[in-house]
């Protein structure tokens, strides 16, 4: 978090160079999800690594294209709950859903 | 109170001297218009996961070629578009309004091309798997009817986003709207990206697992 002059700063520093690296890491880890989706893992692992790099993917976004990382802590404040109520709700039933999937598949 | 108090008060980042929040409102009212948003998108998530979970047989007709390789494409497209926002957003910020026009036609390049392929993804799905929003071949008509609603509602939002960047464009190039209007585009086009990063695995992703 940081000032209003802080972000000034920011933006016009660190753009480029931060923003493509993030772009990049964004990529890596979407091929990354590929890559996983056809090896033979264990399920729960894949999951939870398929759940883990989505929300640090959405963070990524959030944080660095969506300039929240550089907005005011009480802007943070006031919208990082609400964010964390979307994904508990996106998630909820993702690894129940699944893991009973698993086990209603005729064999 | 005495003047002095008076004084901190109105300097005070809460007592409305000034934002609070150091953003203008255009901004913080996207920001309140993202997570409305986003709040509608993750009912949809969930209701997909719900009928998922309900349903024992449901269908998984995502094949590697060409469902996967084209919604990756279609991440890849969403994801460069987003950087490219940036990119306007940043020439904005310097008072380059050619440079802003051109990052923003490419942002709506890449959004073209995500809509392109997603609907190339739709009709091989209505075609080849003859899967409709309320039949298909599996005897599981909600599986189209919440894949069809899912994807469909964030395809709406790509093509709202499209039209709102064309207008951004046009306008930035006549000389109009300031640097924060764009900033404010770019919020909607990287929430657009955003909620695609949770359909990609929990739609596709997943069906080429279990």
């Amino acid at each position: 978090m940081s000032t209003h002059s802080e972000v000034l700063e920011h933006a016009d520093g660190a753009t480029t160079k931060v923003f493509i690296t993030v772009w990049f890491a964004l990529l890596f880890m979407t091929g990354v999800e590929v890559f996983l989706a056809y090896e033979q893992i264990p399920v729960v692992i894949f999951l939870v690594a398929l759940i883990g790099l989505s929300v640090i993917k959405a963070a990524l976004i959030i944080a660095y294209f969506m300039h929240l990382k550089f907005e005011k802590l009480s802007l943070f404040l006031t919208l990082f709950p609400m964010l964390i109520l979307c994904i508990i709700l996106m998630l909820l039933m993702f690894l129940p859903d699944s893991s009973r999937l698993m086990v209603m598949r005729p064999r | 109170m005495s003047e002095s108090n008076s004084a901190a008060t109105m300097t005070s980042a809460w007592s409305g001297g000034r934002s609070p929040y150091a953003v203008n409102s255009k901004k913080f009212g996207m920001w309140l218009f993202i997570i409305s948003d986003a709040l509608t998108f993750s009912a949809m998530l969930m209701a997909y996961t719900y009928v998922r979970l309900s349903t024992p047989n449901w269908p998984t007709p995502f094949h590697f070629s060409p469902s996967i390789i084209f919604s990756t494409v279609m991440t890849f497209c969403l994801l460069s578009s987003s950087l490219t926002m940036v990119m306007a957003v940043h020439s904005m910020n310097h008072g380059r309004r050619k440079a802003a026009v051109a990052w923003i036609l490419a942002t709506m390049g890449g959004g073209g091309a995500f809509v392109a392929l997603h609907l190339t993804e739709w009709l091989n799905l209505i075609h080849n798997e003859h899967v409709t929003p309320f039949d298909n071949p599996w005897g599981v008509p909600l599986f189209g009817g919440t894949f069809f609603a899912l994807t469909g509602l964030h395809m709406t939002h790509v093509v709202i986003g499209l039209i709102y960047l064309g207008i951004m464009a046009f306008a930035v190039g006549r000389g109009k709207f300031k640097a924060e209007d764009v900033e404010v585009s770019g919020l909607y086009w990287h929430f657009v990206d955003l909620v695609w990063m949770f359909i990609f695995p929990l739609v596709y992703l997943m069906s080429a697992k279990i």
